[in-house]
């Protein structure tokens, strides 16, 4: 936990050193074109490696009736039947985490009683956190769109509509920032979340707590020349880079944090933005018995076949009156 | 066998959290906690790796001299040939969802069982060997280097895990620990470790056609000697048909039905059934096993004992299987089979029910019936006569088999039929059944007697919940619809629920049937008093 604490501050300062001491055109400019080449290289490398392995067996996890007699209502979304029905389940898996929906915690009371609860806070906060995070990073498109579309402008009014501050608090951020809080509470807090995580649990946890917190100190309290900001992101989209003159430092912490965050990406666990698509589990539907479903790799068939095992108890299936497909003398005669 | 403790102090013993992180913890192999190794013999006759003498107590395992040369390349080959592997080592978040999802985690307190650190044992040398962080940073990106403690590890811990799949389904990213424990076991299979309760059914299942190495005259003999029992308490007489040819159904059940008390009962539930409604059907003793210990051995394994089945119906010249109540059975029917063995042999056809015309559509391809379906449509279209009053002194409730819960979506078509034998049916707490079910406890190849104890801790969310439904609805019964249910739930319920009898489903079908000609029944299948039928 210290130690990934300890990598995203240290990365804070090297950001911070680097703008104060002239590495400004590296962090601004070079570092982001590399770290998104890097992000898509990886991202589609990722997705191609995975790809490469077949899928042998269709085996999804059944979350409901399955589709067999016609007035048995099957589940048609918890345990598809069709690709209409599997592509439902997946927007549901992706769109509102159907899965983490049915999380409940267990409980061993006196009696003894095995206790269920409903536990849908990490539902709750999870999609929180990056329903919020796709609205922040929709909203930065301000900064690589000219002119800005209605649609941005009406993003940020709803998400600033509670009218506090200046500039006007979006409610978004404040809301990532709880999310990301309470994931990382739990990571601390809970006795078995605690015992199974890792370094790079916690590191992804940092680093977007980082960006979200450099980004918040950025707009609400450092506030950097937006305009400049403006005119070096739309730099970068059109490929023709220029380095304004005083940006902020908070601002260079920021885009040095995003780039780290873009370059991690595809290595690590927050791959399971892709991955979850490849779910064999749950992008498959549930009918293998009426649609066969062929393994590239099939090997061979290799069995005891049924003269062999005839072969072997012969004459105690003839004593028992059982047919055989060889009598006796005929097996006698051909040897 | 270690002795049990009793209930109350089973739960008291279970264990906070350690310490140390998990990376600096091993398994104590007390007896109770791991099964017997499989038989060299055993092992050589069916041309697995690298079989030898060893014991999970022992320090020394006798692993072979290239062992980690084995495991990297078997973890490499299947990475190559699993994408579910490859993307459940990759994109797991550790958000814990599952954590307390596993019926062992809840009855042992034992981290390693949740489902994701189960799964970290696996990654965890994955990281190290497949990925440049692992490589680069060890520990720090949760990497470790494979010994021979991780071997043992894993052994304890993936077969403390019966691939019910109950994790899977809470997992946002469908992670499947079923699939990630098959591969562990398959890997250990390589290095020549494998149990000797899946080991032994694996080779007489090869051998004799089915897990308990009945041979073919002493098959027949026992179904005679049910149909027998049937007799005392029908007054009819039936004699199903054996390996004829030309008959339109092939009939696969568990062995288990046919040896084991109380499955023996459901047998015979079936050949009423069958009788009653005038099926043309044969039973085979070359295929004479639904289930299939194969699969919690490898993939290979799982189809070479399956692929008797098609191979069956092909020889004997039927057109459709029907299928009995089995659990992982169903699992490897519904979803591998076909891909496994098929397309079916070129005379099979689409199973059609031939009382009720239905076709089975969903079964198409497959071209296998769940005697579950097959029986709801028969009940839906009133082709039995029945008289649920004859349960009517049990409360029955049902116990959805993982795999057909999870595996396959059967849920409503045996509920459909209990509640139409039975006046008295109630279910368990929603959270312990249907898709949300919880294991017996002896899933997956684990209903051996040496981990009793492992066996009752993982039975605790289930035998909780029946012991719920006892108290509140006086619940005497519980139904299943698997084989290895009917093994491993009676003692189950005897320590958790003490009171409650369990039945096959078609044990209470057939009770519940009027058949034509029958003398008045006074006895159930078992033989025992039907209250208020006795002679008046």
């Amino acid at each position: 936990m210290f130690i990934s604490l300890l990598a995203v501050i240290a990365l804070g300062c090297i950001a911070w050193l680097g703008a104060a001491s002239g590495f400004q055109y590296l962090i601004g400019v070079v570092l982001p074109y590399a770290a998104v080449l890097v992000f898509i290289g990886g991202f589609v490398w990722r997705m191609v490696d995975w790809a490469k392995s077949p899928v042998p067996f269709r085996i999804p996890t059944t979350g409901g009736q399955q589709k067999s007699l016609d007035w048995i209502k099957p589940a048609r979304l918890d345990s598809p039947f069709t690709t209409a029905g599997t592509v439902g389940r997946m927007l549901l898996e992706v769109l509102l985490f159907r899965s983490l929906f049915r999380n409940t915690s267990v409980e061993i009371q006196k009696g003894p009683r095995v206790v269920y609860y409903s536990a849908k806070w990490l539902w709750l906060f999870a999609l929180l956190f990056h329903y919020c995070f796709l609205l922040i990073f929709i909203r930065h498109f301000r900064f690589f769109l000219e002119p800005v579309p209605f649609a941005l402008t009406a993003i940020e009014f709803v998400d600033g509509i509670m009218q506090i501050g200046v500039p006007r608090m979006f409610m978004s951020d404040v809301l990532v920032v709880a999310a990301l809080g309470f994931l990382l509470a739990r990571r601390l807090f809970s006795e078995k979340v605690r015992y199974i995580s890792l370094a790079n649990d916690y590191f992804p946890l940092f680093l977007l707590l980082g960006l979200v917190g450099s980004g918040i100190w950025m707009r609400y309290f450092a506030k950097v020349d937006i305009a400049a900001v403006k005119v070096l992101t739309m730099g970068l989209v059109t490929m023709n880079p220029v380095l304004p003159e005083g940006i902020g430092a908070a601002f260079f912490i920021h885009i040095f944090l995003l780039s780290c965050l873009l370059a991690y990406f595809p290595f690590s666990k927050l791959m399971h933005m892709g991955g979850v698509f490849l779910s064999p589990t749950r992008n498959l539907p549930n009918n293998t018995r009426a649609v066969r479903h062929v393994n590239p790799w099939n090997p061979p068939k290799k069995y005891r076949t049924y003269a062999e095992y005839e072969d072997e108890f012969r004459e105690l299936m003839e004593e028992a009156g059982l047919p055989v497909d060889k009598t006796s003398e005929e097996a006698a005669a051909a040897e | 066998m270690s002795k049990l403790p009793t209930p109350d102090k089973l739960i008291a013993t279970i264990p906070a959290f350690p310490m140390e992180g998990w990376m600096d913890t091993k398994p104590d192999f007390k007896p109770g906690t791991w099964c017997y190794p499989a038989k060299v013999d055993n092992m050589k006759a069916l041309g697995m790796p690298n079989p030898h003498e060893w014991s999970a107590d022992q320090e020394d395992w006798n692993l072979p001299e290239n062992w980690e040369e084995i495991i990297y390349e078997g973890l490499k080959s299947r990475l190559a040939k699993h994408r579910s592997l490859k993307v459940f080592m990759d994109i797991c978040v550790r958000c814990g969802a599952c954590a307390d999802k596993c019926h062992f985690f809840i009855g042992t307190g034992d981290p390693k069982n949740m489902p994701v650190l189960r799964a970290e044992l696996l990654r965890s040398v994955y990281r190290r060997d497949f990925t440049t962080a692992g490589k680069l940073l060890g520990k720090l990106a949760g990497a470790r280097k494979l010994d021979k403690d991780v071997i043992k590890e894993w052994f304890y811990y993936f077969y403390q895990c019966t691939e019910c799949r109950r994790c899977s389904l809470f997992c946002p990213y469908g992670i499947d620990t079923a699939e990630i424990t098959a591969i562990a076991r398959e890997l250990l299979h390589e290095l020549g470790l494998g149990i000797h309760w899946i080991m032994e059914p694996v080779f007489n299942c090869n051998r004799t056609g089915n897990h308990l190495g009945i041979q073919p005259h002493a098959f027949k003999e026992i179904v005679e000697f049910l149909c027998e029992d049937i007799e005392t308490v029908t007054g009819i007489k039936i004699n199903p048909p054996f390996n004829e040819k030309g008959h339109e159904i092939v009939f696969i059940t568990p062995s288990g039905d046919v040896f084991a008390d109380p499955g023996i009962y459901t047998f015979m539930g079936y050949l009423m059934l069958f009788h009653e409604i005038g099926l043309d059907y044969t039973l085979s003793t070359y295929a004479s096993e639904g289930g299939n210990f194969g699969s919690f051995t490898t993939f290979d394994m799982a189809k070479k004992l399956n692929a008797k089945m098609y191979a069956e119906a092909e020889r004997l010249g039927s057109k459709w299987i029907l299928g009995g109540e089995c659990g992982h059975m169903w699992r490897v029917v519904h979803q591998y089979m076909d891909t496994f063995n098929g397309p079916t042999p070129p005379k099979m056809e689409v199973p059609r029910s031939p009382i009720t015309g239905t076709v089975f559509k969903n079964a198409a391809s497959t071209k296998m019936v769940h005697i579950a379906e097959f029986t709801a449509d028969l009940i839906k279209h009133n082709k039995l006569r029945l008289d649920p009053s004859r349960n009517d002194h049990l409360t029955v409730t049902f116990h959805d088999s993982c795999n057909p819960a999870r595996g396959m979506g059967l849920l409503d078509e045996p509920r459909y039929v209990l509640q139409n034998v039975c006046n008295n049916y109630v279910d368990m707490p929603e959270n312990t059944i249907r898709e949300q079910t919880f294991c017996c406890g002896g899933g997956s190849g684990l209903n051996t007697d040496e981990i009793m104890e492992i066996r009752m801790r993982g039975g605790l969310p289930r035998g909780n919940a029946l012991r719920y439904v006892q108290q509140k609805h006086g619940v005497n019964t519980m139904a299943c619809i698997c084989a290895i249910d009917r093994a491993t739930l009676p003692p189950l319920a005897n320590y958790w629920a003490p009171g409650v009898t369990v039945y096959g489903t078609h044990e209470l079908v057939a009770n519940a049937l009027v058949m034509r000609g029958e003398q008045k029944r006074t006895m159930d299948l078992r033989q025992e008093e039907l209250p208020g039928m006795e002679d008046e």
